[in-house]
């Protein structure tokens, strides 16, 4: 019998079925009606009505036009095959700014970039960045960038603004005028097809300015080689690396792609008993310098004399005569002995921008066979192309009324030009001026018009960075504002309609695609656009010969340096660089690798000095008349040294930028046409005012504890575990009542090689763009209460005068036996079966007992609402400007925002580690080793750090963990931390 | 009949029963004298300072105090220490002194119960401030919920929960069933009827017969044997805030007793400041006498002397341990930038107090007020110099930083004190200070008079 269900007692009572059911068969009107109702419909089916619905969106699509700004988020109606909500998209792009060069995979969540990653198909850089790399998505969300056009300081509209410039520069043409492309260093060759078509249609001339200049080295290759060029350098292939001054780990050339060559030598690991030794000859304190096995304090007026006495050591080695022996102030005798062993396996270079001092780097470079061994002068170098003494010619004829239009791509020089009021002065001569800039600046206001450029993250474009090495970039978002690309804004002005992703094409298609082995150029383009990156192998043709005479002729013109005067060095740091990213609050909050300080710059000076002139830390001083900075005492700087950060002291950039530290840019001066970043004659005046600057470590001493274990490389030869004898000791005492932790599974662990950790930052800004770690600005930082879930302590060990220094980064340690977990009243803090230390922030109370029992002190307090998260409006502690809707979109949407009252600290990137696991599952496979990359370890240009599964033994990370050189921190505590670190071994080996 | 030639009698100025009562109950009568309102503007003041430092806490956060990524635990949690520390002594009086049949207890303990409950409300204001989302502070509370959350009864925060709690409510129940009869006179001596009324509730129909009697004492012994324990497990909890943490100056098994004594010790001496104002206030010099003064000062001596060998004991252990933080911590305490909170609280709370072994001084009312004061802020400067200068520099020198207080913590202080005179002021009017049925059961009888006179 069929079941009778019910919903109530009514529907069991009363017969509720349809009345159509109650009439009888043969009322003809009421099938007739069903009939029509029936009809009806099913005229409008669902597909008919997506039908008309697709049309009449797209009908009102193109009515309104595609340019339509999308204001409001509506699910798309159909919904692209590639996009899954919650799911990245990532896309390879090239990171150029004129200075720094890497390429990228760019993150992609919801249509927003969120995280800048290094490619790991780029050969150069294997995947690794730096700080300012990291740091770049965020200046895509800059609150100060330029959002449309402006002609003569008002809003104007591109078509204004271009028929504008058109009937100008046409003027100009017909009179016979000259107009000129001031940009920084282009690498992109698409870009320079570009402007030399511009320049070939309005007669003028492409300057080329290098805040950083490299021109001296061009000019002594010019006389050395007979070519202006720079070459490639193989770091990795030196076994000893002499740097005069040059901080090739932080601002010299290519310092990411020089940190992975560089740390190739410096690993000991996988029973490796080899590495490289590095002397480093400086004034003040660079990242580099800090790395290096033997720092020698250089008075930057000696330098010069230096590389002579090197030079002539060597060529008495070689046996060569007629030769100029000059005093030096260092033991060169001893390095020459080294680098002459070491024939074809050594390296020397000099930061300088002297060509004489280039010219004899050259000749020892010659007779250590350093050419074609471990410098490659097939492939050319293509960064800092700038001529000096060409932008002084400009500088001159501006001011001569000679340039009557001027174009301004990428450059600032109304802030970064030595000479600044010069080129103010000069550029009110010029009749055009069209400035094409990203972010507010010095310089645009003082332009006609500003035609704002995309950011890189909202271009196309390529890059050629050395010879053959190709890699493009291309639009990760659509432009968020009204912008429009610098070439594309050229070819417009042209008269051409091609946009500039077709123009790349078809260049890569006239001149690359004989390179690459494809069969048709789409599957070409395709497949390069998807990697980012081409390397085809193309070499420069050698057809020069070296010449030493020129070396000599330099080196016999040496004189003796004065050391008694007073030198100013200005450098740019890893942080701000040239201030181009200044108004980036995460740059802003970087504190430096030697200094530790942040928000600010200052003037280095040297213990000793800082002692004759009664100089105490934060005494304000004003040298050469830069400004009011405060002192820093900066252990191991040469005595008659002082140093200035440049890139501080904008003026126009917006929050948080403006006003942050001093401009030190008029300091470099121009000598023999050859910008310099040395300045002789040096007067400082003491001010009698005291200004604190923020620091994020402001003890500097180890305190004879067993923290940063280090040893030499001969010692470590002879005994694997020297440097670490006293973990043998410590493991003897560890004895528990309680049973171990279990993990089944996955037991998370991370290893940091501190032989290979430079101290670079990338890995810090990384970690705040992945983790949404709070900006809290320079008073909070004073306070002590920076936010950073991963920091590189830096520790001077011995004398005060010439230190050694060590770093160690240090996050979370997860310990398996964590103090912090069972001190929470409330169980917000807890360890997880994979042997991670969890914060559930939902549940933390705020009580801090966490933070004050974590030995390690990684852990972090949200003092105030930092994100504008409160529930209590009003109450936002936001001085860097990170919370206003534009910036807010860099947030990672895996990653929760913390609260005010709420600790936070380390993940081990758990979101990370989720997705991976995630997939493993969807695609049933087992995680393999490598598959969870942590976001510090990604960033990292050296590959200090390792993660992985300590439970499978053939994992890297057990491997690192079972290493003679592996320890724990405060291991004696037994909080059984689950990171690792590998002992520092200095190779004093001479 | 032997009479002791050196027993004084408990209360003096030949007292009868009814000149008791009336004595005693004298401050609550009339109009309250001008520095009563004087005392309680500024205690009033305090308190408005107390609340603005509470807003600012609460809606902007932690931040507006000067703690940072080292030092997580600052003015607050010392103010914790100090004010449980000083909630030591009522409950000790009267149950401990109790159960030791210190009879000169009873003109003492009843201000001194009130100024134990005062100063653990005071206390337990800081844990829940200090928390850095107050609003969800009831997490700490481990009640049923849907989510399945429980708390971690592994956290010596935790402890202090139940700790405190507990003790509060023991103290209050024991306080009041001591006031039960004293409320009973009160209720027989009102004058209105509303008086008559309120303290009629309160005294919850006390007719003193016989059997209330019985059954009062023999709660009050009860409560006492209750109340006893807990006086030192109060503390003893409190103290494995620190003992049980990895913290060089925290991780250290000495606290527990370091702990009660040094509470004991805080906690007779803001009897004693406080004492030595209200007996001349409120006329009651004949029922709070130089005796009581001395015994006093003499448990100071020994609480004092056990605080300063805990002291040492501490350094020596780490010298013995060969543990180098702990060494450092140590020196770092006694030479580093906080050692002048070190040495102040060495002098207040090592030196000072050996002065008591003059009977001069012990017996000297100024002298007593001054060391007493010298001993309270000895015993906030221990909690200051074991909360930040352990923490300030740990294990990682990198991570080492200085603390000072804002004003917002400073407003916490001083507003918490002024809650606790403002408390104060309002018992002395509202309930007898000294515990009138007790106190007139160690009444000398009739006939000790000529004795007493006799022997002088």
């Amino acid at each position: 019998m069929e079941q009778k269900y019910f919903r109530s007692i009514e529907e069991l009572k009363i017969d509720i079925r349809p009345e159509a059911e109650n009439k009888p068969a043969g009322d003809r009107q009421f099938i007739f009606e069903m009939q029509q109702e029936l009809k009806k419909s099913t005229t409008a089916s669902r597909r008919d009505f997506l039908k008309l619905f697709g049309f009449t969106v797209a009908s009102a699509a193109i009515a309104s036009s595609c340019e339509q700004p999308v204001r409001k988020a509506i699910p798309l109606l159909i919904q692209p095959e590639e996009i899954v909500p919650g799911k990245a998209s990532y896309y390879a792009s090239t990171f150029f700014d004129g200075i720094d060069y890497c390429p990228v995979v760019v993150k992609v969540r919801d249509g927003r970039p969120i995280k800048i990653e290094g490619n790991k198909a780029s050969s150069l850089t294997k995947g690794g960045t730096n700080a300012r790399t990291q740091a770049a998505v965020l200046g895509l969300y800059d609150n100060s960038r330029y959002r449309e056009p402006q002609s003569g300081g008002n809003a104007a509209s591109w078509q204004e603004v271009d028929q504008a410039i058109i009937s100008q520069l046409n003027a100009i043409k017909n009179k016979g005028g000259k107009i000129v492309v001031l940009s920084a260093t282009v690498i992109s060759p698409s870009t320079k097809a570009v402007i030399n078509e511009f320049l070939t249609q309005y007669p003028g001339e492409h300057i080329t300015y290098d805040v950083l200049s490299a021109s001296a080295m061009r000019e002594a290759n010019q006389l050395s080689f007979g070519k202006a060029f720079l070459p490639s350098y193989h770091f990795d292939k030196a076994e000893v690396i002499v740097s005069f001054d040059a901080d090739f780990l932080g601002s010299w050339l290519t310092p990411v792609e020089f940190t992975k060559q560089y740390s190739i030598n410096r690993k000991l690991t996988d029973g490796k008993k080899k590495m490289s030794r590095h002397i480093h000859l400086e004034g003040a304190m660079s990242v580099t310098g800090s790395n290096a096995d033997k720092r020698i304090q250089l008075h930057p007026a000696l330098e010069k004399q230096t590389v002579a006495a090197l030079f002539n050591e060597l060529q008495k080695l070689a046996g060569e005569s007629g030769t100029k022996q000059i005093d030096s102030p260092a033991d060169v005798k001893a390095i020459a002995k080294e680098l002459y062993s070491k024939r074809g396996k050594a390296l020397v270079v000099a930061g300088s921008n002297d060509p004489e001092t280039q010219l004899m780097i050259n000749g020892i470079n010659q007779l250590l066979q350093s050419y074609g061994n471990t410098i490659d002068t097939a492939v050319h170098l293509n960064i800092r192309q700038a001529d000096d003494r060409k932008l002084q010619q400009m500088i001159a004829d501006m001011n001569a009324g000679k340039i009557d239009g001027i174009f301004l791509y990428d450059v600032n020089p109304a802030y970064d030009f030595p000479e600044k009021d010069k080129f103010i002065t000069g550029l009110s001569k010029v009749g055009l001026r069209v400035a094409m800039p990203v972010l507010e600046e010095e310089t645009a206001p003082l332009a006609d018009f500003i035609c704002p450029d995309h950011h890189f993250l909202e271009s196309w474009n390529d890059a050629e960075i050395k010879t053959g090495y190709y890699s493009l970039a291309q639009p990760a978002i659509r432009p968020i504002f009204n912008t429009r690309q610098a070439q594309q804004s050229f070819l417009k002005w042209m008269g051409s309609d091609l946009d500039f992703r077709t123009y790349i094409q078809k260049y890569w298609e006239n001149n690359l695609f004989a390179q690459g082995d494809n069969l048709t150029f789409t599957g070409f383009w395709n497949s390069k656009l998807h990697d980012g990156i081409f390397e085809s192998g193309r070499k420069e043709s050698e057809d020069f010969a070296f010449d030493q005479t020129a070396a000599l002729a330099a080196q016999q013109k040496v004189k003796a340096g004065n050391a008694d005067q007073l030198a100013l060095v200005v450098f740019p740091t890893v942080a701000v660089g040239t201030g181009k990213h200044a108004n980036n609050p995460w740059l802003q909050e970087l504190p430096d690798p030697v200094t530790k300080a942040c928000w600010d710059n200052y003037v280095s000076v040297s213990p000793k000095l800082a002692n004759e002139l009664g100089l105490s830390e934060f005494d304000t001083v004003n040298v050469n008349n830069i400004g009011e900075l405060p002192v820093l005492i900066q252990p191991g700087q040469e005595y008659k040294t002082l140093s200035v950060a440049l890139g501080y002291g904008r003026e126009k950039a917006g929050i948080p930028a403006t006003g942050v530290g001093k401009n030190a840019f008029g300091q470099i001066s121009f000598v023999n046409g050859h910008m310099q970043y040395v300045r002789p004659d040096v007067t400082m005046e003491q001010l009698g005012g005291t200004y604190e600057v923020a620091r994020t470590q402001t003890h500097h001493s180890m305190e004879g504890r067993a923290i940063v274990r280090e040893t030499t490389l001969a010692d470590y030869i002879e005994n694997p575990i020297s440097g670490n004898e006293i973990r043998e000791e410590i493991k003897k005492h560890l004895k528990t009542l309680y049973p171990k932790h279990q993990y089944d599974g996955f037991h998370w662990g991370m290893a940091i090689d501190l032989n290979s950790c430079t101290g670079c930052n990338a890995c810090v800004v990384a970690c705040s763009a992945e983790n949404n770690v709070p900006v809290v600005g320079k008073e909070q930082v004073l306070m002590a209460r920076e936010m950073h879930w991963i920091r590189i302590d830096r520790y001077y060990k011995g004398d005060e005068h010439d230190p050694e220094v060590v770093r160690q980064p240090v996050t979370c340690q997860h310990c398996d036996n964590a103090p912090c977990e069972n001190v929470c009243p409330v169980a917000a803090t807890t360890h997880s079966n994979e042997g991670l230390n969890q914060m559930a922030y939902n549940r933390c109370i705020g009580t801090r007992y966490c933070n004050n029992n974590c030995p390690y002190k990684v852990r972090r307090f949200n003092f105030y609402d930092y994100n504008g998260s409160d529930a209590l409006k009003g109450n936002e502690m936001d001085p860097t400007e990170m919370t206003t809707d534009l910036r807010r979109l860099v947030l990672n949407p895996d990653v929760t925002i913390r609260a005010k009252g709420v600790i936070e600290k380390c993940s081990f990137c758990v979101q990370r580690i989720q997705e991976k696991k995630l997939e493993a599952k969807t695609e049933n496979r087992q995680l393999r080793d490598g598959d969870v990359v942590p976001a510090c370890a990604q960033a990292c240009p050296s590959e200090a750090i390792v993660f992985g599964n300590l439970n499978d033994k053939n994992s890297k990370i057990a491997r690192y963990f079972e290493d003679e050189r592996n320890y724990h921190l405060l291991e004696e505590l037994h909080t059984l931390p689950s990171v690792g670190y590998l002992t520092k071994v200095k190779n004093t080996t001479v | 009949m032997y009479v002791s030639p050196i027993r004084e009698p408990l209360i003096r100025g030949e007292k009868n029963y009814s000149q008791v009562t009336k004595d005693i109950l004298a401050p609550m009568a009339g109009k309250p004298s001008i520095y009563w309102y004087l005392g309680i503007s500024l205690a009033l003041i305090a308190l408005v300072f107390g609340a603005w430092a509470t807003y600012q806490t609460v809606y902007y956060g932690i931040g507006t105090w000067g703690l940072n990524k080292t030092v997580g635990w600052g003015w607050g949690i010392t103010n914790f220490v100090w004010w449980v520390g000083i909630g030591h002594a009522g409950t000790f009086i009267s149950a401990i002194l109790l159960l030791f049949r210190q009879k000169w207890r009873t003109s003492i303990n009843r201000s001194a119960e009130a100024m134990t409950l005062i100063a653990i409300a005071c206390a337990g204001f800081f844990p829940l401030i200090h928390m850095g989302r107050l609003l969800l502070g009831f997490f700490i509370f481990p009640y049923p919920n849907t989510r399945a959350l429980w708390v971690n009864f592994n956290s010596p925060l935790l402890w202090d929960v139940f700790a405190i709690s507990t003790y509060f409510a023991v103290s209050l129940i024991f306080w009041y069933v001591g006031l039960i009869p004293d409320l009973g006179t009160v209720r027989d001596k009102a004058k209105t009827k509303i008086r008559k009324a309120i303290y009629g509730f309160l005294s919850f129909g006390w007719t003193g017969s016989a059997k209330h009697w019985s059954r009062h004492e023999t709660v009050s012994l009860v409560l006492a044997g209750l109340a006893a324990p807990l006086v030192l497990s109060v503390h003893t909890i409190v103290s494995f805030d620190f003992a049980t943490s990895v913290i060089p100056g925290w991780h250290t098994t000495i606290f527990p007793p370091y702990f009660v004594s040094g509470a004991v010790f805080s906690g007779f001496a803001m009897v004693l400041t406080l004492l030595i104002v209200a007996r001349k206030a409120l006329n009651l010099e004949e029922y709070i006498t130089v005796n009581h003064i001395e015994s006093m000062n003499k448990i100071i001596i020994l609480t004092g002397s056990i605080v300063g060998i805990a002291y040492i004991t501490e350094f020596f252990m780490a010298w013995y341990s060969g543990v180098e933080y702990e060494q450092f911590t140590f020196m770092n305490r006694a030479f580093g930038p906080y050692a002048w909170a070190y040495w102040i609280m060495m002098t207040c709370n090592v030196v000072t107090p050996q002065l008591f072994w003059f009977k001069k001084i012990r017996t000297s009312l100024t002298a007593t007020f001054i060391i007493s004061i010298f001993v309270n802020i000895g015993m906030w400067f221990e909690r200051f110099v074991i909360v930040v200068t352990s923490l300030h520099r740990d294990f990682l020198p990198s991570s080492w930083s200085m603390y000072s207080p804002s004003l917002v913590e400073v407003g916490l202080y001083v507003g918490t004190i002024g809650l606790f005179f403002t408390l104060f002021l309002l018992f002395i009017r509202v309930f007898p200070v000294i515990a009138i049925a007790e106190v007139k059961s160690v009444l000398k009888s009739s006939g000790d008079h000529q004795k007493t006179a006799h022997h002088e």
